[in-house]
């Protein structure tokens, strides 16, 4: 399948990608309103860690084996056998933060949802859970520092 | 005699559309102009009156050792002016009113003269120059310093006829029926303007040189500040002078045959070097490196006549129409086919000349005397050219101003 | 002391678009840009913004103008703001004012003064599409008079060694400590994809380069940094720099605090000193000495590779140009006072030296006037802007141009001029670990790959139109050219005719 790979060489901790994925993830897709307006506020499941000379951006490495998905208590976590796209069912999720001790990217985060905290992580920018679309942070990277790539291994 | 005076060659730069024709006999027997006048003359509508000419092999055989200058001039000054140059440098056999007829359809002739001439042997030792070189610096003086002379050719056992109207009036004008040559070359020429001036019509001459072409070459200006470097004078500001001199530099000065000239001026695209062998590269390479001012660019076909014979060359892209037929020893060659056919019915061989393939016809004697010697170019190196023995840098008046 | 110094530029924010998302502040080197969470907003300290633009681009929302400082000026046509402010500047520092780039100034620009010529009805234009057009050039000195063996087709003597360029146009000379190595290795990456040549500088060949030393041509400078055999062997070319556009008559310094390990162990000097080049090479004072430099290079070197002279062009180039042929040069470059530096002192870069139009068209001539053009390669140099400007370069009279800061610009540089301070944004003139990595030499060489393939494109449609397919064809071919705007004694300098003659 294809991943998004960071690329710590290139990152220069701008963090577009963070904005972009607010924006894809916000309901108006307009980042004005994404970040002024919306309520509540939309979330980014990339995350740039690091400083000005050493940074890197955290994005979900859809595992074909994910630990997050062997963890989940609630079967929130499901890892879809065709696409390899890993992602969380907001419905389904409990908050454990299972999921989030599991990962070994820290790529997964928890966040405000609309009744608990729930788990957060990159979906690949798919309109559908579980079908990737066309990642909007390795859109956003100036550097090419985030590539979205084919990768050996589902 | 001339009242006005239009602009011409040499004061703007015009382009023309042309026809072009020769005839050759490759065993060197002579025939008159009567076959020529008719094919050219055939070729009536891609001329306009402007300008028509002829040029003749082996017409001077008892002065072959002589230059023949074939001289137009506008006023008895520049007769007067000429002729005293000419006695200052050259040593004269005779000279003579050339043989006119009166043609209704030609007005207003310059006088024309001929002269057989040497060069003066003490002033050519003084010079340092070989004799052509020398031959060569006198016709650029006449041409550029002396206002209404024109020198229309200075070879030898050769000559040019050409002048301002069509060229079958004009070759009635010279009566050329009533000289024998083993190579003729025609012109029949369209300028985009009107100069009227006997001495811009073709074909163009120097030395034993004469050129005929049609077209407009792009590469003009690149070509002419090449070949200007090195003493060439271009007065006339006109594709087939400059293609003249670079022949001439190529071939007379730089020692290569007419043919590896030819393919210096339309050389292979470097797409097609590219897939040759790599010995073969390197030399096409070599050449097209050294020589890539004289690549010549934009639609041409020329004839080119010597003392060795006549070669054509089309331009790389094939842009502009000419035929090659043969018959025995005749060599036939036209922009047009039918122009071929109205003089040799029964033409053998006859065939579209390809775009940058140099067409060589060598006299038959000239090719057995050529398949004796060496393969090397030797420039003719004994004596200095005319631009090493100037003062450098040249202070011309430079041609925009 | 309080500094009488006025901010340049101003930075305009659109509080309706800003998201305060810090991508701007995060972007900028010179720290104008600060989200302040107390306040709810993001402000400016429009005083250090060198209107380098980076911001602007990296906005999320578009929400980032740079305006000019709307400080009116005295009024005054003589005293203006421009003027008034240098001269702050320098009371207070008490130095020589430091600028970048090549002159800023409103000389005229010849090149805009220069139209191009088209086929109609006489000849025909010639499609691109259908024909091939060809814009080889080779680079190097070349016989007058090519002896060869016809039958065999062999040369009788081998021909001096060539540079072999698929476009006409090289990346000039900036070497590795003005700009970052990721800048010099863009260049490297894109010159090996178009067939063409990248030139080092005078700071030498970085170790990671030398997988394009066959593109690359290697200066020898006056401080002679990076020169050894290794660094003469390994390369396409050799070029001896005398001058440069920029500032002609004066040297180089790079600071030491850009001299770090990389730039140390390339230029072959202690980290942290300062890298001075002096005004003159100190064993050229003449002409002749210029002789001994290219033969021993070319001695060093087994007469393998062509050696490049380049100069600034200022009054006397063309009688400078022909001494340089004669003293061996393969290649003259000229490099026109519009040309790029790193650094220059301002009054120098601003007043010295002449435009690169007319020293081209000079250069060419005079060689022409003594019958030695043919037998030497000239290339120009000095803002090259597009590729019309190559197509009347080459009408003028060169074999290629040597372009820089159309690259740069490419890769990112928006001409603020403010290299010298070693904080560029876009990670080409600095060598900050942190600024450097801005710049991924895969992207930065694809965008000059794609500029110099539409600047190709370009150069092949303007050819056909004029019935030209060969480069050869153009090279001084001032006929294509017509001028405008332009006076009689521009005219003649130039050898072109005016637009309608």
């Amino acid at each position: 399948m294809k991943r998004i790979y960071a690329l710590e060489d290139w990152c220069i901790d701008c963090k577009r990608c963070e904005v972009a994925c607010k924006v894809f993830h916000s309901k108006s897709k307009d980042p004005v309103k994404a970040f002024l307006f919306e309520q509540p506020r939309p979330r980014n499941r990339v995350r740039v860690e690091g400083n000005r000379t050493l940074s890197i951006a955290i994005n979900c490495r859809h595992c074909p084996a994910p630990k997050c998905v062997e963890g989940c208590i609630s079967g929130a976590m499901t890892r879809n056998p065709e696409t390899g796209v890993v992602t969380s069912n907001p419905e389904k999720c409990v908050g454990c933060r299972t999921c989030v001790s599991l990962c070994p990217f820290g790529a997964v985060t928890i966040e405000e949802g609309p009744r608990h905290p729930i788990a957060f992580k990159c979906d690949l920018c798919g309109e559908v859970p579980g079908v990737p679309g066309s990642p909007s942070c390795v859109a956003a990277c100036p550097n090419r520092a985030l590539i979205y790539v084919e990768s050996e291994g589902n | 005699m001339f009242e006005t005076r239009g602009p011409r060659e040499g004061q703007v730069r015009i382009p023309s559309g042309c026809a072009i024709a020769a005839i050759m006999d490759r065993s060197g027997n002579r025939h008159d102009g009567s076959d020529i006048l008719k094919s050219i003359a055939l070729m009536h509508d891609r001329s306009n009156g402007l300008g028509g000419g002829f040029a003749a092999y082996g017409i001077y055989p008892e002065y072959r050792e002589l230059y023949a200058f074939h001289i137009m001039y506008e006023s008895r000054e520049a007769r007067a002016q000429t002729e005293a140059y000419l006695d200052r440098y050259f040593m004269s056999e005779k000279q003579e009113r050339i043989p006119t007829e009166a043609v209704a359809a030609i007005k207003n002739p310059p006088d024309i003269w001929r002269y057989f001439v040497a060069p003066h042997p003490m002033r050519l030792a003084n010079s340092g120059l070989d004799e052509a070189e020398y031959t060569m610096q006198h016709v650029f003086h006449i041409n550029g310093k002396i206002d209404g002379a024109f020198v229309a050719s200075s070879g030898k056992n050769m000559g040019a006829f050409k002048g301002v109207g069509y060229p079958e009036d004009i070759g009635e004008f010279y009566r050329i029926q009533d000289y024998d040559a083993w190579a003729w070359t025609a012109h029949g020429r369209f300028p985009t303007n009107t100069p009227g001036w006997w001495g811009g019509a073709h074909p163009f001459t120097l030395l034993n040189w004469s050129v005929v072409h049609n077209g407009e070459i792009s590469s003009y200006d690149a070509n002419r500040r090449y070949v200007e470097q090195f003493g060439y004078d271009c007065e006339l500001q006109t594709d087939t002078e400059v293609i003249t001199y670079l022949f001439d530099l190529l071939a007379r000065r730089h020692g290569f045959s007419q043919e590896m000239a030819a393919r210096i001026m339309a050389a292979p695209s470097w797409e097609d070097i590219d897939r040759m062998p790599p010995d073969q590269a390197a030399f096409e390479t070599a050449l097209r490196t050294v020589y890539s001012s004289a690549l010549v660019n934009g639609p041409f076909s020329i004839i080119i006549g010597s003392d060795e014979g006549l070669l054509a060359l089309n331009d790389r892209l094939k842009l502009r129409a000419l035929m090659a037929a043969e018959k025995g020893p005749m060599v036939y060659m036209a922009s047009e086919q039918a122009a071929i056919e109205i003089v040799c019915p029964d033409a053998e061989n006859v065939r579209s000349i390809e775009g940058g393939q140099p067409f060589v016809v060598q006299l038959d004697s000239v090719a057995a005397a050529k398949a004796r010697e060496s393969a090397e170019n030797c420039p003719a190196r004994e004596k200095p050219f005319r631009h090493e023995v100037e003062v450098h840098p040249r202070r011309k008046e430079r041609s925009h101003a | 002391m309080l500094d009488y110094v006025l901010p340049r530029y101003r930075v305009l924010r659109d509080g309706d678009l800003c998201i305060q998302c810090g991508v701007c502040e995060r972007s900028c080197s010179n720290e104008v840009h600060h989200v302040d969470e107390e306040l709810g907003r993001v402000t400016a300290n429009n005083g250090a913004c060198v209107n380098c633009q980076r911001c602007v681009v990296m906005c999320p929302t578009q929400a980032l103008a740079i305006t000019r400082w709307p400080q009116v000026d005295s009024g005054s046509a003589n005293w203006t703001l421009e003027t008034m402010q240098d001269i702050a500047k320098q009371a207070q520092t008490g130095a020589v004012l430091l600028g970048s780039m090549g002159n800023p100034k409103p000389f005229p620009v010849y090149w805009d003064h220069l139209l191009l010529n088209a086929s109609q009805v006489t000849n025909p234009s010639i499609d691109p599409l259908r024909e091939p057009m060809e814009t080889r050039v080779f680079l190097g000195s070349r016989p007058e008079i090519l002896k060869v063996n016809e039958r065999d087709e062999k040369l009788s003597a081998p021909l001096p060694p060539q540079l072999r360029l698929d476009v006409p146009l090289m990346f000039s000379a900036m070497s590795f400590g003005s700009i970052s190595l990721n800048a010099q290795k863009a260049l490297a990456m894109a010159a090996r994809e178009l067939g063409t040549f990248f030139n080092t500088g005078e700071g030498g060949l970085h170790r990671d380069l030398e997988q394009y030393a066959d593109c690359a041509i290697v200066q020898v400078a006056s401080g002679r940094f990076g020169v050894d055999p290794h660094y003469l062997g390994v390369t396409g070319a050799i070029e001896i720099k005398i001058g440069q556009g920029a500032k002609p008559g004066i040297g180089g310094h790079l600071p030491g605090e850009k001299i770090s390990a990389e730039v140390s162990r390339t230029r072959m000097i202690p980290q942290g000193t300062d890298a001075i080049s002096p005004a003159p090479h100190h064993d050229i004072y003449s002409i002749e000495d210029l002789r001994q430099l290219v033969f021993s290079l070319k001695e060093a070197t087994g007469y393998a590779k062509p050696v490049a002279v380049k100069v600034a062009a200022v009054h006397n180039v063309a009688a400078i140009a022909s001494g340089m042929a004669r003293a061996g040069a393969d290649i003259i470059v000229v490099d026109g006072f519009r040309g790029g530096t790193g650094a220059a002192p301002r009054r120098i870069r601003d007043n010295v030296g002449i435009p690169i139009e007319l020293a081209l068209a000079a250069v060419d001539q005079r060689l022409r006037d003594e019958s030695i053009r043919s037998t030497v390669s000239l290339v120009a140099a000095g803002s090259i802007r597009s590729s019309a400007d190559i197509v009347r370069a080459i009408a003028l009279g060169a074999d290629a141009v040597y372009c820089a800061s159309a690259p740069l610009i490419a890769l990112g540089c928006h001409q603020c001029q403010d290299c010298s301070s070693g904080k560029c944004n876009w990670g080409i003139a600095t060598q900050r670990p942190d600024l450097v990595r801005r710049l991924n030499p895969e992207i930065a060489a694809e965008r000059v790959v794609n500029l110099v393939h539409g600047w190709t494109h370009e150069i092949k449609e303007m050819m056909g139109g004029m019935g030209i397919n060969a480069v050869d064809s153009l090279r001084g071919n001032r006929l294509m050219l017509r001028g405008v705007g332009l006076n009689e004694k521009e005219l003649e300098i130039l050898g072109v005719k005016y637009a309608g003659e």
